[in-house]
């Protein structure tokens, strides 16, 4: 396969995540906007979530204050916001659009489809247009594009780069919402598990629809203790960091076996597949949740650079 | 108005190949066409059919309007056109052998040496290289007007990179999804052979040093290229990589690719760049839509070029005045298609004719397409007919002139219902170990009322071409 061609490929999948994690995201501050609470404290959760879209200072330079209406406009339709859910779909489209030969007629179509739909929804007017009306648009068509991929495309290297795509995006954003969530609100490892924080820990699992999926796994009540095992290291939710790392880890050793030649990043993917499956959230909470965090954070992007290098510029020999 | 030959209509009786349209339009309500039109242009959309339009702006996701009513010919029409087109294809590629060889036919005397020579799209570059089985001209497509029942002329010839196949194939398709019926009714020859041979004739013509089955890709300039959807769309049929020059690059004797392999050889490289863009050592040194080296592999029989860098000498419009004349030298035969009469403003007497009858000529730059830079005279108004006489002085070498034909119109879907609108049609014809033409081609059609430009750039639409079986 063409180097450009696998880079493509591998950016539909990154922008299809990054617009779902947006929609999310919004769904869940909207969720907020409507529970009683302090000015203060609705301000912070905005706060936070731009944060977790990596769009705070795009938005403050833009509008300043977080004003709700102005934060769904720059999460979902502005352009000027490389995260939001317009950027995402569009540039989606676009890699598709460069690499069709490398595209199922359904997945292409779900793509192009996504985006015609999106120049629709540009062109209607705000006030028609609910925010849960939104979110759930984005949610289906990037299951769409998902179910599509999963139901058509052949299991070969193009097949490997999409996933790859998809696993290192989503690892990334369940690690930046942690984050985010972690520090900005709780910056002090006392509190956690305090019940102070029970809400703001919901809305977490809230935003990575993994609200009942919690309760099915664990049961009881929330704890941060739980909280942190869920999503970092239970391998049965879709977005722990466990999962992506194991996402990666597999599909690059598909690559290494279908080329029949293994790759520095192989390894690398494997070894942080290993720590993971190792560690204990006691583990997790010595090194400092943010901490280790970070350091995941970074291992994910050096991962992303390695496949780059390896796969993507094609001067290999 | 019938002053022009309408293919459907003869007088009052419908023509032979049309004779089960009457019916099928009669028999289709306003809301179902509009329904069927609706439906159509969905489909378009959603195959990602779109065409950019040089130099417009505004929407880079333009559709084409595709016309539904079909334009028909019949097994004896199409056999005729055939042998006309064959005939033609073979002389310009013994033309284009011939020049960057011998240049026996300036040797004598048949053509000017400095219309060959001087030509823009002459590469002296490509001077005595022999491309694999001598081919220089790969995909051909000649564009055909009509003016009668048996009366056809070639407009022009396109020996480098013509587009719109993508159309003739996707007309096709969408036709089969709206109206499956007309297909039963009608026996109609398909096309969708067309990527198979235009696989095969690639393959034909492999390099000399490649010695297993050939790897084929499409060049292209990109995403942002009005063709890049029939770029993407053939290498999808074909099965083969669509790379862009970055995609590329020469080492040693050869030129590879970048995949996630490493590099990968290349034998036949089909290119939708123009020469100029190809390689910046030998041609434009800022191309960046290009190879560096790809010409010294190219000379040295390490890759082949379709069509080949230099092949546009033989599509000029000058030059064009003297494919019969190839016809007749290369192959000692008597055209089958005729050219249309033109006057090349070079020439003085024949400036003198045009400038006199402007009003009533279409005048053209010789090296343009797409219907940019041309006048039509009795559509201009005196204005525009003043200002291009002054472009025409300035530089007479530049411009031929063409009487105004009278079109051929075929039944077309309007606002009212059905009415005539102009015609032209483009066959693509392949090239490699044979000749190869596929029945059917590119009809394009005026879609507004009394114009004679039938470019997708000017307002024009495209319909599905027929060529019914025995």
């Amino acid at each position: 396969m063409l180097s450009r061609t696998a880079e493509n490929l591998y950016w539909i999948a990154r922008y299809m995540e990054r617009a779902e994690k947006t929609a999310r995201l919004l769904e869940v501050g909207a969720r907020i906007a409507l529970m009683p609470g302090g000015i203060d404290g609705y301000r912070n959760e905005w706060d936070a979530l731009l944060r977790a879209a990596g769009s705070a200072e795009g938005f403050h330079a833009k509008y300043g204050d977080a004003v709700q209406r102005n934060i769904e406009s720059y999460l979902f339709f502005d352009t000027d916001n490389s995260s939001s859910i317009a950027s995402c779909i569009g540039r989606a489209r676009e890699n598709g659009r460069v690499v069709r030969t490398a595209l199922t007629t359904q997945v292409w179509d779900a793509l192009n489809t996504a985006f015609q739909e999106l120049r629709e929804l540009q062109r209607t007017p705000r006030s028609e247009l609910p925010l849960s009306h939104m979110v759930d648009w984005t949610l289906r068509h990037c299951a769409q594009v998902r179910g599509a991929i999963e139901a058509t495309q052949l299991r070969n290297d193009n097949w490997d780069f999409l996933h790859l795509g998809y696993f290192l995006e989503r690892g990334d954003n369940t690690a930046r919402l942690l984050d985010v969530k972690y520090f900005v609100l709780l910056p002090r490892l006392d509190l956690v598990g305090s019940g102070l924080d029970n809400y703001q820990w919901t809305t977490l699992l809230r935003a990575l629809s993994a609200h009942r999926a919690f309760h099915w796994a664990y049961g009881g009540d929330v704890t941060a203790h739980k909280i942190a095992h869920f999503l970092i290291l239970n391998p049965q939710c879709p977005r722990s960091l466990r999962t992506c790392a194991q996402g990666m880890s597999d599909h690059l050793d598909r690559l290494a076996r279908g080329y029949q030649r293994s790759s520095v990043v192989q390894t690398r993917a494997r070894t942080l597949l290993g720590e993971l499956a190792e560690m204990t959230v006691e583990d997790v909470f010595e090194e400092g949740l943010h901490e280790f965090l970070t350091r995941y954070i970074a291992e994910v992007g050096a991962i992303g650079r390695l496949v780059g290098e390896v796969y993507l510029s094609g001067d290999i020999r | 108005m019938d002053a022009f030959f309408n293919e459907m209509f003869d007088g009052g009786q419908v023509r032979a190949p049309y004779a089960r349209l009457g019916d099928w339009t009669g028999s289709m309500p306003d809301e179902l066409r509009h329904l069927k039109q609706a439906e159509a242009e969905a489909l378009f959309r959603r195959i990602g059919i779109t065409f950019a339009v040089y130099g417009e702006g505004g929407d880079p996701d333009r559709l084409i309007p595709f016309d539904m009513f079909p334009r028909v010919f019949t097994q004896a029409e199409w056999r005729r056109l055939e042998r006309g087109i064959l005939q033609r294809t073979r002389a310009l590629n013994a033309f284009l052998a011939d020049v960057y060889d011998r240049g026996e036919i300036i040797r004598a005397g048949r053509i000017p040496a400095d219309l060959v020579h001087r030509n823009e799209a002459f590469e002296p570059a490509v001077m005595g290289i022999r491309p694999p089985r001598g081919v220089y001209s790969h995909i051909v497509g000649i564009d055909i007007v009509r003016t009668g029942p048996d009366d056809f002329f070639v407009l022009e010839d396109n020996c480098r990179t013509p587009s719109g196949v993508s159309y003739m194939l996707e007309n096709r398709e969408i036709m089969m999804r709206l109206f499956p019926a007309l297909f039963r009714e009608n026996r109609i020859e398909p096309v969708d052979g067309y990527s198979e041979a235009l696989r095969r004739t690639l393959a034909s013509v492999a390099p000399r040093k490649c010695d297993r089955e050939p790897t084929i890709v499409i060049l292209t300039p990109g995403p942002l290229n009005s063709a890049y959807y029939e770029h993407s769309f053939l290498a999808d049929l074909m099965g083969v990589e669509l790379v862009e020059g970055q995609d590329l690059f020469v080492e040693g004797e050869f030129v590879w690719m970048r995949t996630t392999r490493g590099p990968q050889k290349v034998d036949v490289i089909y290119r939708r760049v123009d020469d100029h863009f190809i390689d910046p050592l030998c041609f434009r040194a800022d191309s960046m839509l290009g190879v560096a080296g790809l010409m010294d592999v190219y000379r040295s029989g390490g890759v082949t070029i379709a069509s080949a860098p230099g092949a546009g000498v033989a599509d000029d419009k000058a030059v064009y005045c003297f494919v019969p004349e190839m016809i007749r030298f290369y192959l000692g035969e008597e055209p089958v298609l005729n050219n249309v009469p033109t006057w090349q403003c070079g020439k003085r007497d024949d400036l003198k004719y045009v400038l006199d009858n402007l009003a009533d000529l279409v005048v053209k730059e010789v090296h343009g397409s797409g219907g940019y830079g041309m006048l039509v005279g009795p559509k201009a108004t005196a204005q525009q007919v003043a200002s291009f006489r002054e472009r025409l002085l300035a530089n007479p070498a530049n411009y031929i002139a063409q009487p105004t034909l009278s079109l051929s119109t075929c039944p077309t879907f309007v606002e009212e219902g059905v009415a005539p609108r102009h015609v032209d049609l483009r066959p693509y014809c392949l090239v490699g170990e044979q000749i190869k033409l596929v029945p059917g081609g590119l009809t394009r059609v005026a879609l507004t009322e009394g114009s004679l430009v039938v470019n997708s750039s000017q307002g024009g639409g495209v319909k599905d071409t027929w060529v019914l079986a025995e």
